[in-house]
């Protein structure tokens, strides 16, 4: 078979596979990151609207700081208002806002408890309005984040559950398995290293530890700016670090 | 009386004629200390003490003031609300306290606002209407909230004058021996019935929950309402949602003629048993939809207790605002923004108003004082923080303290433990001097706080302060806080 051929038996089956997964006539689109090295490992170029991605905070002491930023991030470049809900009220909104998601985009619902937690989020992902809605848990079991992905695929809105913990513990419950699209990893990284002394601009390694028809990789880029995109790390830029940009792994 | 009043602190007495007496019917504060008390002749209490400002009483007015206190507490708290004269609300919370952020919440709130215009209140919720009129006259908390079940026996200790009885009445108890309630409890029915009728029983028994007390709630004539009244009892869940709905339809076209929307809607279920089970809900915005206003109150249904069965329902529109139909302008380039209007009315029926809004920016360079909290369907201004200096994704409250290894005053730490932990600054930026709001605190004249951004061998970004400037003593303590979590 020629290699065009066997192009289009692939593309007529992923099309076939989409519409068993989704059911749903409306076309789905995807949010990119901007970043070719980090798009083209996700299915789609970017994470997907009318999807659930989980992202899990680093073991540090920071309790998933970086975690908060990177869904900021994401939620910055998305349209529309942005729901986010939590149940430890210590966000600060001016770092937000510095991350490019403006003050008056952004609704908190501070939940009483993890139980209203997740149906408030519940409830926010089946709205079509909004661009996204953000759910800070310390855990999500299968079955609530099966939920969560229905409740995403219903209305379109792209789902971000950050998993921030306090002790090690918490982060283990954490690496069961779940219904999310892309699961993400952020830890803090030492800062990029300045001719000054000072602090640079953060780094994160961020590991895509999970994509639904996808492979994982992880990558070492620098914080969001001003309208939440994130950049490649020079070091990995310019072939020092790393020989590759995003290291392929085996799926986990 | 406005500029005519007497200053608070002389002694003032209202007097009311009862035959032909004259008596002391309510007192000041000043007053009361002075040793008088109402019932008392007016007489004595003149004889008593100098340059007392008697006033005529005016039961009339008051009890129409009583009124408008209560259509106020209608329209802000909760569908059933009666007066209980002769100074006293009734208002029956169930299903109502969570637009205000919970029970406690909502007496705080209700007893902050009156106390705002003037009006020292002091408000109790138990079990039954008799238990929280004892509790809000006869404790000396001025707010307090009784756990379901046990107003009865925090009743017993209270004096039979707790019950609402008239004063022969507890003037003859008295003479028995009867002081409290817990006495009269343990007395024998039959002699008390012989010699005092059947009064004292009867009010016992309805503040310890064993007879029904039905609240007659005020009603006020120009809101907009639609009734269904049932040849036979409804009790079934789906029955209920069913009338929810025809009820909302005709709400609704009845708002359309008005122009208005509602932003307060109180179901009204009437029981067998002359009981009343309510349940109200609130919007963000004023809202005539149909099927939103039947989706809120659909939501609500597993609170609405049929009892024996319901014979008749009522919706109200009990606070409403003007809404107008508008035309919408349409744009070919971008599509329109979907409102979430109805999402944060559904959130807020469920977990409380209080606990959805937005931040805004606040003028000032103190960073927890730098946000609020507004309502989150409030107009959006293009204000925003301009801060050039990078600002911590978690914001401690309080700020915790740390143990730092510093080596000169402008420098930041080399090394300080937090948590247990000692870490070692790799990196750091600053000091961002934040000087204290002596304009609107006095205690802040000279305060200072250096910020630093500092970084630690493994990556993390903390945001830590000392308190002062390092060299003088009046700036601060010198203590050094961990204030920020950096992403």
């Amino acid at each position: 078979m020629s290699a065009s051929a066997s192009q289009s038996v692939l593309s007529d089956l992923r099309a076939h596979i989409a519409r068993l997964e989704r059911g749903s006539p409306h076309e789905r689109t995807s949010l990119p990151f901007g970043l070719p090295e980090i798009d083209r490992f996700l299915p789609g170029g970017g994470l997907k609207r009318g999807a659930f991605h989980e992202i899990l905070g680093g073991t540090g002491a920071g309790g998933g700081a970086a975690a908060v930023l990177f869904a900021a991030g994401i939620a910055a470049r998305s349209h529309g208002k942005v729901l986010w809900c939590m149940a430890r009220p210590d966000l600060f909104a001016p770092a937000l806002s510095q991350a490019g998601l403006a003050a008056e985009r952004v609704v908190y619902v501070e939940c009483r408890d993890e139980k209203s937690l997740l149906a408030c989020f519940e409830e926010a992902l089946r709205h079509p309005g909004l661009g996204a809605a953000i759910g800070e848990t310390s855990r999500l079991s299968m079955t609530a984040s099966r939920r969560l992905q229905l409740a995403a695929e219903t209305s379109g809105v792209i789902g971000l559950a950050v998993c921030r913990w306090e002790r090690k513990a918490e982060a283990e419950e954490c690496r069961t398995s779940s219904a999310a699209v892309t699961r993400w990893r952020v830890s803090a990284l030492p800062s990029a290293p300045l001719p000054v002394p000072g602090v640079g601009r953060p780094r994160w390694h961020l590991e895509l530890i999970r994509s639904r028809a996808g492979e994982s990789a992880e990558f070492v880029v620098e914080s969001c700016d001003e309208q939440g995109r994130l950049t490649l790390s020079s070091d990995m830029a310019h072939g020092q670090g790393t020989p590759e940009y995003g290291r392929g792994r085996t799926s986990a | 009386m406005g500029e005519a009043a007497p200053p608070p602190e002389t002694p003032l007495i209202l007097v009311g004629s009862e035959g032909s007496r004259r008596i002391v019917q309510a007192t000041n504060q000043a007053a009361l200390k002075a040793g008088l008390h109402t019932g008392m002749p007016a007489s004595k209490a003149q004889a008593l003490i100098q340059n007392l400002i008697v006033l005529k009483a005016q039961p009339d007015t008051d009890h129409a003031a009583l009124d408008q206190l209560a259509r106020w507490a209608l329209r802000r708290y909760a569908p059933i609300v009666t007066t209980d004269p002769p100074d006293g609300l009734v208002v029956d919370a169930t299903g109502a306290t969570h637009l205000h952020g919970g029970e406690s919440a909502m007496l705080c709130d209700m007893v902050r606002r009156l106390a705002e215009s003037g009006i020292a209140a002091r408000a109790a919720l138990a079990d039954t209407w008799g238990a929280a009129h004892a509790f809000a006259r006869f404790q000396t908390d001025p707010i307090l909230v009784l756990p379901p079940g046990q107003s009865a026996e925090a009743l017993l200790p209270l004096p039979v004058a707790a019950l609402r009885l008239p004063s022969e009445i507890v003037h003859g108890l008295h003479r028995l021996g009867l002081k409290s309630v817990g006495d009269l409890e343990h007395m024998p029915r039959a002699p008390l019935a012989l010699r005092f009728g059947s009064q004292p029983g009867r009010r016992l028994d309805q503040a310890m929950n064993r007879a029904c007390e039905p609240i007659h709630p005020i009603r006020l004539p120009e809101i907009a309402e639609t009734r269904r009244a049932f040849t036979e009892p409804i009790a079934a869940a789906e029955t209920i949602a069913h009338y929810i709905e025809k009820l909302v339809v005709d709400l609704c076209r009845m708002l359309e003629t008005r122009g208005q929307g509602v932003r307060r809607l109180d179901l009204l279920c009437h029981r067998v048993d002359a009981q009343i089970a309510s349940v109200r809900i609130g919007t963000a915005m004023p809202v005539r939809e149909p099927k939103r206003l039947t989706r809120l109150l659909r939501e609500k249904i597993e609170l609405i207790d049929p009892g024996f069965g319901i014979e008749l329902m009522c919706l109200s529109a009990t606070c409403t605002e003007s809404l107008e139909a508008r035309q919408i302008l349409s744009n070919l380039v971008a599509p329109p923004e979907a409102g979430i209007a109805d999402l944060i009315d559904t959130l807020s029926n469920r977990i409380g108003a209080k606990r959805i809004y937005r931040m805004a920016s606040v003028e000032s360079d103190v960073p927890e004082r730098s946000l609020t909290r507004v309502s989150p369907m409030s107009a959006e201004t293009s204000r925003s923080w301009c801060i050039s200096w990078p600002r911590p994704v978690h914001l401690l409250q309080p700020p915790e303290p740390i143990e730092t290894m510093a080596l000169l005053p402008d420098h930041p730490p080399v090394s300080f433990l937090w948590r247990g932990l000692r870490r070692k600054v790799r990196a750091a930026d600053g000091p961002e001097r934040i000087f204290g709001e002596w304009w609107t605190h006095d205690a802040e004249m000279q305060a200072v706080r250096d910020y630093f951004r500092v970084e630690d061998e493994a990556g993390e970004r903390f945001w830590i302060y000392r308190a002062g400037d390092g060299e003088h003593a009046e700036t601060g303590s010198q203590n050094w806080f961990l204030h920020g979590i950096f992403g």
